[in-house]
């Protein structure tokens, strides 16, 4: 049963919960993977026991490219989690993935969540948060729990070309 | 994705039922009391409020977040026999939702009267905001996808859906604290309210910021209270004390295609009204055009602001105008949560603006007006603070209920 401490939490996954043991066994391997309907091949996220849009409960595992652009984020000024106080304002960022954008629909993406961090996975500093809005472009890197766990994540897509001014909530709190 | 299914249905009971009473205890943060003393002490208020005696009432139901007691431990200490109860788990809009519920209860020959009740130690004992025993507990299946990320209390999960309203359509953040600002308005002309102090646009903008977009005070107040409602046919209404609010329809948390990680379905700045609206409209009989007043829920100024947009009380996009336009304000066209609502008199999973509301259709808000010799209030309408909070001519209300971007509940009443 995978499970490990991570941030002062208790992660635990059961091993009756197939999907979410395979994908974050994944994950550890640093290696992203969604979920493929056999059917209609379409992918999604998050890991669920049927195809939303045919019903299909087969699937296949498929690698799937960890980047894609900011859709929208929240920016946590006052933390819950005592292990999160020290790294405020943390970022928690929805980023549409290039792969399956405006599919099936116009405004439907796999839309992936991670905080934002730095290259080698730390939680961003304030000098970082202020550089990330929506639009900005983003490569999944991931942060080591246990086991057959990791949490993907988010840092800033230093190959990529970056939009000059990604949109950020307009009113700066403590400099961020 | 089915998203688009035929919404309208083929019966509905528009007008057959009424709330006859209603019932809070005061809003406190540190009650002293259990939810079960809390629970009798609502449902007791709002038998007296409608002179019903114990015997006739017959069924009960309530909801929660496994933070409350069940009914039949509050009916047995008031003397109730049931013949129906429920408890479910559930919380922001659950409550037009259970009372669509009891409709059913009632319809199907079950019972005759049902009690709807919310009791709750909000501020003292479960806080929605995440703190203490909830955020202790270990995390796994879905949450495993939210919690790890410092993502779980309501403020943090929506705030991404929040964020793309103001990017999507220019929303700023002086238009969306004018929710607050007219809230609480009405909270000081409320003797419950547990915040009765006039507020600023700029008083919203320097309180700090909680997670962007979200400052304090966009925030709601988590408090102590029980709340009741008691529904039963119309036919049956005139036989208690009050004007009966009799419902012309209800819509019972209507969610968008998927609500689990709901932003994979957009656009994220759209929430459930978009969907419930298809079904309140044409079921009540009237439209946004008709609504003399509104119970928007305010867990944050935000969701208030979505919903109205997205049942249709303006354009979409223009939220951010129509909240910040004083079109909800005590004495304009079509007021919003004159109580004070969730963000001003205290948290109640969105029981309280529906009691708001009964007492407004009824012409008999509880604010500072003087009285006349047989206790009945003399509205001076004057809404300067510490006055009048009730709304000329309150012929239709609408309730909004909101329990997060995917899922919603709605109810439209009008003056029996």
């Amino acid at each position: 049963m995978p499970q490990g401490e991570y941030r002062g939490m208790n992660l635990t996954i059961l091993d009756i919960d197939h999907e979410n043991v395979a994908y974050f066994g994944h994950c550890a391997e640093h290696d992203f993977h969604l979920q493929q309907c056999t059917d209609c091949g379409l992918l999604r996220y998050p890991p669920g026991t049927a195809c939303p849009w045919c019903q299909n409960r087969e699937f296949e595992w498929t690698a799937v490219e960890g980047k894609g652009a900011v859709h929208s984020y929240g920016e946590v000024h006052q933390a819950i989690q005592t292990q999160f106080r020290e790294h405020a304002p943390y970022m928690i960022l929805i980023v549409d993935l290039d792969t399956q954008k405006g599919e099936p629909s116009e405004h439907e993406a796999l839309r992936i969540a991670g905080n934002l961090v730095t290259p080698d996975g730390e939680l961003a500093p304030p000098e970082l948060v202020k550089q990330v809005g929506i639009g900005s472009r983003m490569r999944m890197v991931f942060a080591d729990v246990s086991e057959g766990l990791a949490l993907p994540m988010w840092t800033l897509d230093e190959e990529a070309e970056q939009p000059e001014n990604p949109w950020r909530y307009p009113q700066e709190y403590n400099g961020v | 994705m089915t998203s688009d299914v035929d919404a309208t249905a083929p019966k509905y009971l528009r007008d057959k039922y009424a709330i006859i009473g209603v019932g809070e205890t005061t809003y406190t943060r540190g009650s002293n009391l259990t939810t079960r003393a809390l629970g009798t002490w609502a449902v007791k208020n709002a038998m007296e409020d409608a002179g019903i005696p114990a015997s006739e009432v017959d069924g009960m139901m309530s909801y929660s977040n496994n933070d409350s007691t069940p009914s039949p431990m509050i009916a047995g200490d008031l003397g109730i026999r049931l013949n129906f109860y429920m408890d479910v788990y559930g919380g922001g809009s659950s409550s037009e939702a259970l009372i669509g519920l009891a409709i059913g209860a009632i319809e199907a020959g079950m019972c005759n009267t049902v009690v709807v009740f919310r009791s709750m130690n909000g501020y003292s004992q479960v806080r929605i905001g995440g703190t203490g025993v909830r955020a202790a507990a270990p995390i796994g299946g879905d949450a495993l996808h939210t919690s790890p990320y410092g993502w779980l209390s309501a403020g943090q999960n929506f705030s991404p859906s929040f964020m793309r309203h103001m990017y999507d359509y220019g929303t700023t953040p002086e238009q969306v604290a004018m929710v607050k600002v007219i809230h609480s308005e009405h909270a000081s002309n409320n003797p419950k309210a547990y915040y009765k102090q006039r507020l600023t646009v700029d008083d919203v903008l320097n309180s700090r910021m909680i997670v962007k977009p979200l400052h304090l005070l966009d925030c709601c107040v988590e408090t102590d209270n029980a709340t009741a409602v008691i529904v039963t046919r119309a036919e049956r209404a005139y036989d208690y004390r009050n004007t009966p609010a009799r419902i012309l329809a209800v819509a019972g948390r209507v969610c968008k295609p998927r609500i689990d990680m709901h932003f994979q379905h957009g656009p994220i700045s759209t929430v459930a009204g978009y969907y419930i609206k298809d079904i309140i409209w044409p079921n009540a009989g009237v439209g946004p055009e008709d609504i003399d007043l509104t119970g928007a829920y305010d867990a944050f100024t935000f969701t208030s602001m979505l919903q109205l947009e997205d049942y249709g009380f303006c354009k979409k996009g223009e939220g951010g105008d129509y909240v910040s336009s004083g079109i909800m304000r005590l004495g304009n066209e079509r007021p919003n949560n004159t109580s004070g609502g969730h963000l001003c008199e205290g948290y109640t999973h969105g029981m309280n603006m529906i009691i708001e509301n009964v007492r407004q259709l009824r012409g008999e808000v509880d604010d500072y007006c003087p009285v006349d010799d047989q206790d009945r209030k003399q509205h001076t309408f004057d809404y300067s603070g510490g006055a009048c909070r009730q709304v000329p001519d309150a012929n239709i209300s609408m309730n909004l209920g909101w329990a997060m971007p995917g899922t919603g509940s709605s109810m439209v009443m009008r003056k029996g």
